[in-house]
């Protein structure tokens, strides 16, 4: 039986205090999400109970129990209370998926810092424009990274301690470097939690929009509620269930589901912190007894590429429920799940802003491969007319996702952003920026983004980010950045240049410019193809067209080309 | 001529290794070490591409054809043949 039940039957009874009432909140009480994932899973008698199976390179593995993660949550939230961090102040995790990621998340919250997570792979101006849109206090960091803090640190006065968890002593700290074992700490039994309330900021994730620069969603400590139920009645975590969300905590899926869901339950959860190959992926399951798997599109259809013939030299049989997340799932997809592992992939849609899963497929319900099937109980979800922004009634003509902001998990702000924050609701609706159609019987059907944004492999990449980084290439005159269709990641990044007098278009020339991207930005950044053009499509006032070229890319009509400085 | 191996072990340390990533050699796990993501990935064969002059289909380019020195030489010599 799983934990929703009738979808129907919810929808009719639904209010968001069934939440409060099973994690034993009132209105006005204190909810510091620190504590609800550690303390109270202890205190409700599962104190030995496995929280964290940690897996790195080689197999060597890390094992924490919820009384562990309590106490060493608590060992980090009073080392950072000591080197000053106040409350609200931001501190950021800059770490491979190690446990001190996922336990140093709770201890920043339980002192009343914001957890700003940012994804590992990320290069030093990436790093750098995220820290200085957030003016952060503190950043916690592994050797294996601190090399990129420290090419930025003199441009961040804000930022007073660099902390690294795995510090060996071979070479000298430097200045705001210090050293801080979570294992060899000495462990603090007790620690005043802050007493965050409802609307205290509890996690600011970054995410890229088509212009600007990156944008930090504000999330506050009230989110849990969402977190916690959409756990409960999606990914339907069940008291015996071995979990693996694969997502990363640098993006909201690996902290919402991949902490603060599946903790807040008092769920075991699996980790493995090494990367992508089908071969380690199966055998990380058959190893752990995974019950329930929480992926992405990208690393299904990774898979799906790998073929069905490994899939046979594995014990799967533990699986009992898969779900997905990141970008729409392919009917093939969610079709080939069923047939190799006896359950279907459910897609889910939700985004960094959301902080919770929106439209989903729920256990029981009749999948319908390729859609992202119904709002969840509570969210009032519609399309609308991208011009009027009316309802439209009529099933199956596209239009803009409209959701009504009243959810728990909902974003506060942009921090130091309130414009853009601003623009993104109109006539009552919050506009995630995606179209989608619904049909006869209530299914959403996504059809593609409303903007430029470059979805890949689930990740945002702003094309203005990588337009402006690849400006600061001695070769590059002019620079545009569209998505390119992939089968894998559903869409890639692809860059038109023109070159500066000088400098030839050649093979060689594009695999640097491929390279300085991916160091100064990121990998998932990096062109991964670039052309080279005598003069990019402008408008007559110099602006250049991107949809021109994205329609190229994408062999779609280029449409009205009045405003077209000249058809080269 | 220098070896195929040495150059590509020479590129994979130069481009993608930090400081703290000592010990590569032809057998470690480039991919699935998480010493090279998927992304970072096209860039190596790329490298490769250009450097040998051929063009290895995406179907070939694989993260199991690409975790290792050793297995990348292999898939060259098939298509320098």
């Amino acid at each position: 039986m799983s934990n929703i039940g009738s979808y129907e039957e919810r929808n009719k009874n639904f209010d968001w205090s069934i939440a409060e009432k099973e994690l034993n909140y009132k209105n006005g009480d204190v909810i510091n999400i620190g504590w609800y994932c550690s303390d109270r899973i202890c205190e409700m008698g599962k104190a030995n109970k496995l929280a964290l199976v940690w897996e790195g390179l080689g197999g060597i593995e890390k094992k924490y129990t919820f009384n562990d993660i309590r106490l060493k949550s608590n060992t980090i939230a009073a080392f950072l209370k000591n080197l000053g961090i106040k409350n609200e102040e931001r501190v950021c995790l800059f770490m491979d998926k190690m446990p001190e990621l996922y336990i140093g998340f709770l201890g920043i919250l339980k002192m009343g810092a914001i957890a700003q997570p940012l994804f590992s792979a990320f290069g030093d101006e990436s790093l750098h424009v995220r820290l200085d849109n957030a003016q952060t206090t503190a950043i916690i960091t592994q050797r294996k990274h601190v090399s990129k803090v420290r090419k930025i640190v003199d441009r961040m006065p804000y930022l007073k301690h660099i902390v690294i968890v795995d510090y060996d002593g071979k070479k000298p700290l430097r200045e705001r470097e210090i050293s801080f074992s979570m294992d060899e700490a000495k462990q603090v039994e007790n620690f005043d939690i802050f007493p965050t309330k409802a609307e205290s900021p509890s996690v600011l994730h970054y995410t890229s929009g088509t212009t600007g620069q990156p944008k930090g969603v504000k999330h506050v400590h009230y989110s849990l509620i969402s977190q916690y139920l959409t756990t409960k009645w999606v990914l339907d975590l069940q008291e015996d269930d071995i979990y693996w969300c694969t997502a990363d905590p640098g993006w909201v899926t690996g902290t919402s589901y991949g902490i603060i869901g599946p903790w807040s339950l008092g769920i075991t959860q699996c980790v493995l912190d090494t990367g992508f190959s089908a071969e380690s992926w199966y055998k990380f399951i058959e190893k752990r007894k995974i019950t329930m798997w929480y992926s992405a599109p990208t690393a299904i259809r990774s898979l799906m590429k790998a073929g069905n013939e490994i899939i046979k030299q594995h014990d799967l049989s533990s699986l009992r429920h898969l779900a997905s997340v990141g970008e729409p799932l392919n009917a093939e997809a969610v079709i080939w799940s069923e047939k190799v592992f006896g359950k279907a992939f459910l897609d889910t849609y939700w985004q960094t802003e959301t902080g919770s899963i929106m439209l989903t497929n729920f256990p029981g319900m009749k999948i319908k491969p390729g859609s992202m099937a119904k709002p969840f109980p509570g969210i009032t979800a519609t399309i609308l007319d991208p011009d009027t922004y009316k309802e439209i009634m009529e099933p199956n003509k596209p239009g803009l996702i409209g959701f009504r902001p009243d959810w728990p998990a909902m974003m506060r702000t942009y921090w130091r952003n309130e414009e853009t924050y601003n623009k993104k609701f109109v006539n009552g609706w919050y506009i995630p920026g995606d179209r989608s159609t619904i049909d006869a019987d209530g299914y959403f059907w996504f059809v593609g983004r409303d903007d430029d944004v470059i979805n890949t492999g689930g990740h945002l990449v702003s094309p203005f980010e990588v337009e402006s980084a690849l400006l600061e290439h001695e070769s590059v005159a002019e620079s545009a950045v569209v998505a390119k269709p992939d089968e894998v990641n559903m869409e890639v990044v692809k860059a038109f240049v023109t070159l500066k007098p000088g400098y030839e278009a050649s093979d060689d020339l594009e695999l640097q410019i491929m390279n300085f991207i991916r160091k100064k930005l990121s990998p998932l950044a990096m062109p991964q193809e670039i052309e080279y053009m005598k003069t990019l499509p402008k408008t007559r006032s110099g602006k250049i067209m991107r949809r021109v070229l994205h329609a190229k890319e994408w062999g779609e009509e280029i449409g009205d080309t009045s405003t077209l400085e000249d058809d080269e | 001529m220098e070896d195929m191996k040495d150059i590509i072990l020479e590129y994979v340390i130069e481009e993608y290794a930090d400081e703290e990533d000592d010990d590569i050699t032809y057998d470690t796990p480039l991919i699935s070490g998480g010493l090279v993501d998927s992304f970072s990935m096209v860039s190596l064969k790329r490298f490769i591409e250009n450097k040998y002059k051929i063009s290895i289909p995406n179907d070939k380019a694989t993260p199991d054809a690409f975790d290792t020195v050793n297995k990348i030489e292999m898939l060259i010599k098939e298509f320098l043949k």
